[in-house]
């Protein structure tokens, strides 16, 4: 079922895009009878049994993506992780009066490069707002953001997951893309109860943020995983943003509620401070069982925010957020509407293209984004898709592997499950990454006939990696040596 | 020597038969002489008269920077003025000094121009009469003339007139002769009106002609910096040097390729004016109405087309105006906190106590009311 709904849903989102270039003025609607995976409205289909369907979760995700660039969104402060305290605050990040924002080329490149890798229709013309709230964090009282028209909207992002019963299956799953829209990011506040005091570092304040919003297509804490993971692959690839949860490069925050299928949306909450992708998958199942049991009690849920704590694994209320904010959105009156051209020819006479943001020049340099890195590894060496999903999954294992298959020869099919297995099983239980290892070895024989193979590399260190014919396995890694 | 034109001046300062400090001089005294016009918050006596020997110097060299080499010019006070203190009449920013100039600012300065202070106004640019000010209202210089005097029989302490607002202060400056030009700002008129009561010229350049980069803001889509001078001519040449796109600021457009300089022989058959029907609105005194019709016919006889006009809308412009300008107030001043700069209260409770008693004690009525109507127009429901 899963399967070809997704395969019907992808299919009727393609044919939509290509009316639409095809005939730009066009309006097009495809409607979407209402199945399982289609959430936006019901319809009661007749059921064959007489006992009550199940409550199920529906999941949809706001994640922030910092912009990986030199400088702020709207200033020439730099972007640095983890410098000294308001070190890198510009006039206009501390809202000195008189300043005002001028817009960073490279974000807004970063912005179009990423809708173009998530399928999304690029706004030719997009507007930047100011939504305002009172908070230390945010110095002039406001924030720089796109509401009423973004950069980028209505896109699809296509992850993995690997199920069935030995978990080497790999299914394909769909999330709309509402939009993605340029914004600021604050400063940070950390609380210092002691001397009941809240100190501010507006280092952060002003660097350049993605604002990506999922559709609530996802069902359950694997399924946000997987796409937030595969989201990760994308972005880090692109080089738009390096996608660091635990240091708060990629921000994910979790819209969850449940209702049994083929009625409407129960009541959301929002699941805030979520630092991993495993604990977004905790957090995620965790509220979705506690609203399920809220509501079999007889109970309502309650739209509110709540945060994940990872020590106990549950969400609890979080007592800032209280009452409905009044954004009291306006036009931002210091920056022009934003125009990115489709091509050379679109530019004004007399415009520079250097000066332009041009859709199809940044088209054309997209990198290989993983799906299409995955399909190649499968037809160049033969291997399985879930063992191509492994590879890819993995920073650096991609290089390392097709490096062994360089030196050694050997057959990628033999090769893969050792890498797969073993090496990876092995770096991870001395908390490496293959990313560190850089020279792999001649092996003596082939893995998988009683040979098994030793490395050892510094941690940090790029090292060097040795194989060498022995039957037994060490346990410790040392220092490598030998000729590359 | 100080009701020279900037022409003038600029010539008798290359021939070196006015020195530049001598200048800067007679303007200081002048200043302290009509101090009771309070349209000075600072003076910046001791920096104007190094930028006067540095002036001195190039020009004995024979070397200007440009045409206002040496001259004294003033600064409405909501400018930013780099380690100069910049007020905009406000307790918020009594002692705030910013760490930059202004484009304009910056362009006179690298002009050579003589800083002789920052003027008095309506504080945060709210107001039209220049008498909303932290540090008291600016008197019109006319307040003391022969004739307002003789004829109001007024004592010269207690009876004065409004010099007209927001920049009050750079009007009077410059009609009380102690600076040749004058910076003001100008969103609803706080250039022009001043400039008219005080008897001066005063130019609104078209939005995005002059960078807002240092310029705090009331309304950042209708703000523009303005020239206060005493003839047409001079203010033609200012406009020339402060004109032009800056990269600091997104809304300003590329200078017009056509020179902004007045010819000396202009012919009035030339051009058309237009008087707009609806400006002729009940309440206008009839000495408004005289004068009006008085340059009317100057031009007329003059040979230039004189031609009624319609615009309107103008009964709906001044409510527009207020909706606008207070929404936009009320962003502008949501940054003044007290967190980073400026007047912080002493209250400490919470940074919403500390939020809501700064902005109680920093901000006059005039702010405060329209930040809450400002808000209330923002507000969704």
């Amino acid at each position: 079922m899963a399967a070809s709904s997704v395969a019907a849903s992808e299919l009727l989102y393609n044919m939509k895009k290509q009316i639409l270039i095809l005939h730009p003025k066009a309006s097009c609607l495809i409607r979407r009878i209402s199945t399982r995976s289609s959430r936006h409205y019901s319809q009661p289909q007749p059921r064959a049994k007489s006992a009550p369907e199940q409550l199920v979760g529906v999941v949809g995700l706001e994640i922030h993506a910092q912009i990986h660039s030199n400088t702020k969104l709207f200033s020439g402060s730099s972007v640095r992780f983890s410098a000294p305290p308001n070190s890198l605050v510009s006039f206009f990040d501390a809202s000195l009066p008189g300043t005002l924002p001028v817009l960073n080329r490279r974000c807004v490149e970063a912005a179009v490069m990423t809708g173009l890798a998530l399928n999304c229709t690029i706004n030719r013309k997009s507007l930047f707002d100011r939504k305002h709230y009172f908070y230390a964090d945010l110095p002039a009282g406001y924030q720089i953001t796109q509401q009423r028209r973004p950069i980028a909207v209505d896109g699809m992002l296509t992850y993995s997951l690997l199920g069935g019963k030995k978990r080497n299956q790999v299914m394909r799953k769909n999330v709309h893309i509402k939009q993605i829209q340029l914004e600021q990011d604050s400063g940070k506040s950390l609380h210092d109860d002691l001397r009941s005091q809240t100190l501010i570092d507006l280092n952060r304040a002003g660097v350049g943020l993605m604002e990506l919003v999922m559709e609530p297509d996802m069902s359950c804490g694997e399924e946000a995983a997987a796409a937030v993971r595969e989201l990760q692959l994308i972005l880090q690839a692109l080089g738009t943003c390096q996608g660091n949860m635990s240091e708060g490069q990629l921000r994910v925050d979790a819209n969850v509620s449940v209702h049994r299928p083929d009625e409407p949306l129960g009541i959301r909450t929002e699941v805030k401070n979520i630092n991993s992708v495993r604990y977004l998958a905790r957090a995620i199942d965790y509220e979705i069982r506690r609203q399920i049991d809220v509501l079999q009690r007889g109970g309502r849920v309650q739209n509110e925010t709540r945060a994940y704590d990872s020590k106990t694994g549950e969400t609890v209320p979080m007592r800032d957020k209280e009452g409905l904010q009044d954004y009291r959105f306006m036009p931002e009156p210091n920056l022009p509407p934003l125009i990115v051209y489709e091509d050379n020819t679109s530019l004004p006479t007399g415009t520079d293209a250097c000066q332009a943001v041009v859709v199809q020049k940044i088209r054309e340099g997209l990198p290989e984004l993983p799906s299409v890195k995955r399909d190649r590894l499968v037809q160049t060496y033969g291997i399985l898709p879930e063992h191509s999903f492994t590879l890819v999954n993995e920073d650096g294992l991609v290089e390392y592997f097709e490096a062994v298959l360089k030196s050694t020869k050997k057959e990628p099919r033999k090769v893969i499950g050792w890498v797969t297995n073993s090496l990876l099983g092995h770096l991870k239980q001395h908390d490496m990454s293959p990313g560190l290892s850089s020279c792999p070895r001649r092996a003596a024989g082939t893995p998988g006939n009683g040979t098994h193979l030793l490395f050892g590399c510094q941690a940090g260190v790029p090292g060097n990696v040795e194989v060498i014919r022995q039957d037994g396995l060490t346990d410790h890694p040392r220092a490598g040596f030998g000729t590359c | 020597m100080l009701s020279l034109t900037l022409k003038e001046l600029s010539l008798a300062l290359r021939e070196g038969s006015i020195s530049p400090i001598e200048l800067c001089r007679k303007c200081l005294n002048r200043i302290k002489k009509t101090q009771h016009l309070n349209a000075y918050i600072t003076v910046t006596e001791e920096l104007a008269l190094k930028q006067a020997q540095e002036a001195e110097t190039r020009l004995l060299r024979g070397a200007p920077k440009g045409p206002l080499d040496g001259i004294p010019f003033a600064v409405k006070d909501n400018f930013c003025t780099e380690n100069i203190k910049t007020t905009c009449a406000s307790r918020m920013l009594k002692d705030y000094v910013p760490p930059y100039n202004a484009t304009v600012v910056q362009k006179l300065l690298d002009q050579g121009a003589v800083l002789m202070g920052k003027t008095n106004m309506d504080e945060f640019a709210m107001g039209s009469g220049s008498t909303d000010s932290a540090f008291g209202p600016v008197r019109n210089p006319w307040s003391y003339s022969a004739s307002y005097t003789e004829q109001t029989g007024a004592a010269p302490d207690s009876d004065w007139v409004v010099s007209g607002g927001s920049s009050g202060g750079s009007a009077a400056a410059v009609a009380s002769l102690t600076s040749y030009l004058a910076l003001g700002s100008d969103t609803g008129g706080s250039t022009r009106n001043p400039a008219a009561l005080c008897g001066i010229v005063a130019l609104k350049p078209t939005y995005g002609l002059l960078s807002r980069h240092g310029l705090i803001p009331l309304v950042n889509s209708m703000d523009v910096p303005g020239i206060l001078t005493r003839t047409a001519r001079d203010a033609a040449i200012v406009l020339d040097i402060l004109q032009g796109q800056d990269m600091r600021d997104s809304t300003t457009v590329p200078a017009p390729s056509s020179p902004t300089e007045l010819p000396e022989d202009f012919d009035v058959k030339n051009i058309c004016i237009g008087i707009p029907k609806e400006y002729h609105a009940p309440g206008l005194s009839d000495e408004t109405l005289a004068q009006w019709s008085r340059v009317a016919d100057m031009f007329e006889r003059a040979g230039a087309r004189v031609e009624q006009v319609s615009l309107p809308h103008t009964q709906y412009s001044i409510v527009c105006y207020h909706v606008l300008c207070q929404a936009e107030v009320a962003s502008n001043m949501a940054r003044f906190d007290g967190l980073e700069y400026g007047h912080r209260s002493k209250v400490d409770a919470s940074t919403e106590a500390m939020y809501a008693t700064t902005r109680h004690e920093g901000f006059n009525d005039v702010v405060r009311r329209r930040i809450l109507c400002g808000n209330y127009f923002l507000l969704k429901q």
